[in-house]
């Protein structure tokens, strides 16, 4: 399995994950999975930018990432998974895919419609929805922005915008 | 003659808001960049704000690393528009200038900006000297 991450963060390959992550677990490639971006050549260039040499990164929509994933985490080398919502992430479970990965939420920041979490996750109601369906279909769901930073499990997560 | 160039500096947590304020304490000159930092933004609310700062007037956006959530939201701003330029690596050296040099036209503003910020890096050490552009 090359895949050691996967982490929903929508600001997807910014210095959080490149240095804070990339660099610790030794991320050689990262795959970002995202309808819009999967369609934009010049979006996927600026993300691209900000890779170091010898790390790469592939851009597919979610249906291509689904019929590509297993080719992808057999790749030599270690890989991260990136979303930029909970949405995707979700698809990819009830894929069948990550019933052996655990899923880090990184990054949802403050919108009208979410309720604060963590500094760093807000939930809105759709949110909440995909975490709570996801739950039973990976080996485990949790925040932490950093890997140096505490770990706050998917519970305590829900309890604080209210859900269960 | 054209408006004078506006300054915003976009970064990482504090630093825009100690930049800009140090800018300030050495310059005496106010009131011309403008600070926003990307903590707890959404990328697209990060735009919004930056759009709004830097819309309207020649801007020059600095920015303090060549990639992460700044540079990408100053970039996709300043995607084809002539009156918005991005100099990443924001440093004191560069933004000291910029705030005496603000009718200068933005290309040759940009271009002389960049020159101070590389110039204002330099390194000393006892077994020699090294600056950015070789031995």
């Amino acid at each position: 399995m090359a895949f050691t991450l996967f982490r929903v963060d929508e600001r997807l390959l910014h210095g959080q994950v490149l240095v804070g992550w990339g660099v610790r677990l030794g991320i050689d490639y990262y795959v970002v999975v995202d309808d819009a971006l999967a369609e934009s050549e010049w979006e996927q260039e600026l993300y691209a930018s900000g890779l170091t040499e010898g790390v790469g990164a592939t851009f597919l929509g979610i249906a291509e990432a689904c019929d590509r994933f297993e080719e992808l985490d057999e790749r030599a080398g270690q890989g991260a998974l990136l979303t930029r919502g909970t949405t995707a992430m979700r698809h990819l479970a009830e894929s069948g895919l990550l019933k052996q990965r655990r899923v880090n939420i990184g990054g949802l920041h403050a919108a009208p419609d979410r309720s604060k979490a963590l500094d760093y996750v807000y939930l809105g109601r759709s949110e909440a929805d995909d975490l709570v369906a996801m739950k039973p279909l990976v080996r485990g769901i949790s925040a932490r922005d950093l890997p140096t930073a505490p770990e706050t499990p998917l519970e305590q997560i829900l309890k604080s915008v209210g859900r269960s | 003659m054209s408006d004078p160039v506006r300054g915003v500096v976009l970064a990482h947590a504090d630093l825009a808001e100690a930049l800009v304020r140090t800018v300030e304490q050495i310059s005496g000159v106010t009131d011309v960049l403008l600070p926003i930092s990307n903590e707890g933004l959404r990328p697209e609310d990060l735009r919004s704000r930056l759009e709004a700062a830097a819309t309207g007037r020649p801007s020059i956006i600095f920015v303090d690393m060549s990639s992460g959530s700044c540079a990408f939201a100053g970039r996709m701003i300043a995607r084809g528009n002539d009156d918005i330029a991005v100099l990443t690596g924001a440093n004191l050296p560069m933004l000291l200038d910029f705030v005496f040099h603000l009718d200068m036209p933005l290309p040759e503003l940009s271009e002389r900006l960049l020159h101070k910020g590389r110039a204002g890096m330099d390194a000393h050490h006892a077994s020699g000297h090294a600056r950015p552009d070789g031995p």
